[in-house]
Formats: structure tokens, sequence, C-alpha cells
């Protein structure tokens, strides 16, 4: 029983199912950009994994950029759902129907 | 052995942190949950000889990004939120299913096209997740793309304040 990759990958499947369940079951936009934030840090440490496996560190230049698009997305995301959240006063997924009438 | 019991510690710890962050009722209490999940991924990137990644996780994601969440969480009164909805357990069981037999059926795929990976080793790569390392790629091979995601990160940024503005009327 040695650490090998496939525990790294097995982990990472775990934390990705767990993202995706709470982006598609709480209604809490920012919960819901929490979720995705998991799923990003599931991906990263696949790449991780891999570029320690392969001994190549390319795999973790791609993890700094994840980060920096995620860093990005986070601050937009939240930045819209402040911006909801002064029209409508609730942040529940449910509630919007910005693109109706 | 040590290698093990580190690795099953901190694999239990963020999967623990990510349920939480699923089930708690309250937001706030589900960033708290998901900072413990960063933090124990930052551990297992220093189980992989990616130090520095372990240090820029910890300041960036557990450092930076949760406390912008946090803030908003904060700086949004969702004292009367309504209530979650209580979570279904047939769908996830039949969610967590079907994506078990999607993996399934895809190894079934990939090994009779011969496209199985490799297994690879964890042996420690000296060198490989060292700061000036990673340098070396960073800003010789990838300096493009560097100086682009420098203008991502400004252009969000604007973005971001122009979006939460209040709107003068």
């Amino acid at each position: 029983m040695e650490v090998t990759l496939n525990w790294y990958l097995s982990l990472s499947a775990v934390l990705f199912t767990a993202g995706v369940i709470g982006f598609l079951f709480r209604r809490n936009a920012i919960v819901m950009l929490m979720s995705v934030e998991l799923m990003l840090n599931a991906v990263n440490l696949t790449l991780v994994a891999f570029s320690q496996s392969l001994g190549d560190p390319q795999g973790q230049i791609l993890v700094f950029f994840v980060m920096a698009v995620a860093a990005a997305e986070a601050a937009i995301g939240l930045a819209l759902v402040i911006a909801i959240f002064r029209n409508k006063t609730t942040i529940d997924v449910t509630e919007f129907n910005l693109f109706k009438y | 052995m040590a290698a093990q019991i580190l690795f099953f510690a901190l694999a239990t710890a963020a999967i623990a942190g990510a349920l939480g962050m699923l089930i708690s009722r309250n937001p706030v209490n589900s960033a708290l949950w998901l900072i413990l999940n960063l933090f124990c991924i930052a551990g297992l990137y220093l189980t992989l000889n990616a130090e520095f990644i372990a240090v820029v996780q910890v300041l960036v994601y557990a450092g930076a990004i949760m406390v912008l969440f946090l803030f908003v969480l904060m700086l949004l009164n969702l004292a009367a939120l309504p209530d979650l909805k209580k979570i279904d357990g047939r769908r996830v069981l039949a969610y967590v299913l079907s994506m078990g037999l999607l993996a399934m059926l895809s190894f079934v795929v990939a090994s009779s096209l011969d496209m199985l990976p490799v297994p690879g080793s964890l042996e420690a790569v000296a060198e490989n997740g060292s700061a000036s390392n990673l340098a070396k790629s960073l800003f010789v091979q990838f300096a493009m793309p560097v100086e682009i995601i420098g203008i991502l990160l400004l252009a969000a940024t604007i973005g971001a304040v122009m979006l939460a503005k209040r709107k003068a009327v």
C-alpha cells in the first residue's frame, strides 16, 4: 500500500463530485460560487498530482493560471451577486428571472 | 507508513470540509468549511513536493478569495434567507451512481482502445515544485501568458468595481 497517483485522482474525483452536487442543489448564489471554487480545486489537485507523477513542472504552471482565472471569476461573480441583491433583496437563484419579459 | 497516514488524514479532512460546505444551512459556515478544505488541499500539495503551489494556495485561495466571499456574505444582510429546500437523497444517489457508471464505461472504452494512462509513480522528483524551478518556466517559456493573465485580472477588477458600484440615480 503505497501512496500512488490513483489515490490523489480518486480524492479529486470525490471533491469534484461534491462541488457539482453543491452547484446543482444549493440555491444560495454565493454557495454556488463556492462550489465552483471547490471544483476548480479538485482539478488543481489532479494537475499537481500528474505534474509530480510525470516529473514535469508545467502542470503546476497551469495551476497558477487556473488560480488567477478563479480569482477573476470570484470577483466578477460576487459583484454580480451584489448588484442582483440591490435590485431583488435576495440571492436565492430560484427567485431570479432576469431574462424573462 | 507515515505518508499513507498523512494522506488519509488530509483526504478525510478535505472530504469532510466539502461535505460540510454542502450541508451547512448558514452560508458563513459553508465558507468556513470550504476554508478547511482548501487548507487540506494545500497540505496535499506539500505531500506532492509542490511547496510553492501550496503557499500560493494558502495565500490566494484560503486568504484572498475566501476573504472576498466572507466579505460579501457579511455585506449582504442575509438574515431573512428563505429555508433551503431539503436535499432529495434519491436524486443525489442517482447522480453519484450515474457518474460511477459513466466512469466505469469510460474505463472500459479506454481500455479496449488501448488508451489507458500509464500509472505514474509518485517518487520524489527533487526540485520539481520549488519556486526557482517554477519561475524558470513561468517567466521564460510562459512570459506572454503571464502578461495576458495580468491584463485579465486588471479587467476583472475594473469590471467588479463597475458592477458592484451603487448606481447614481
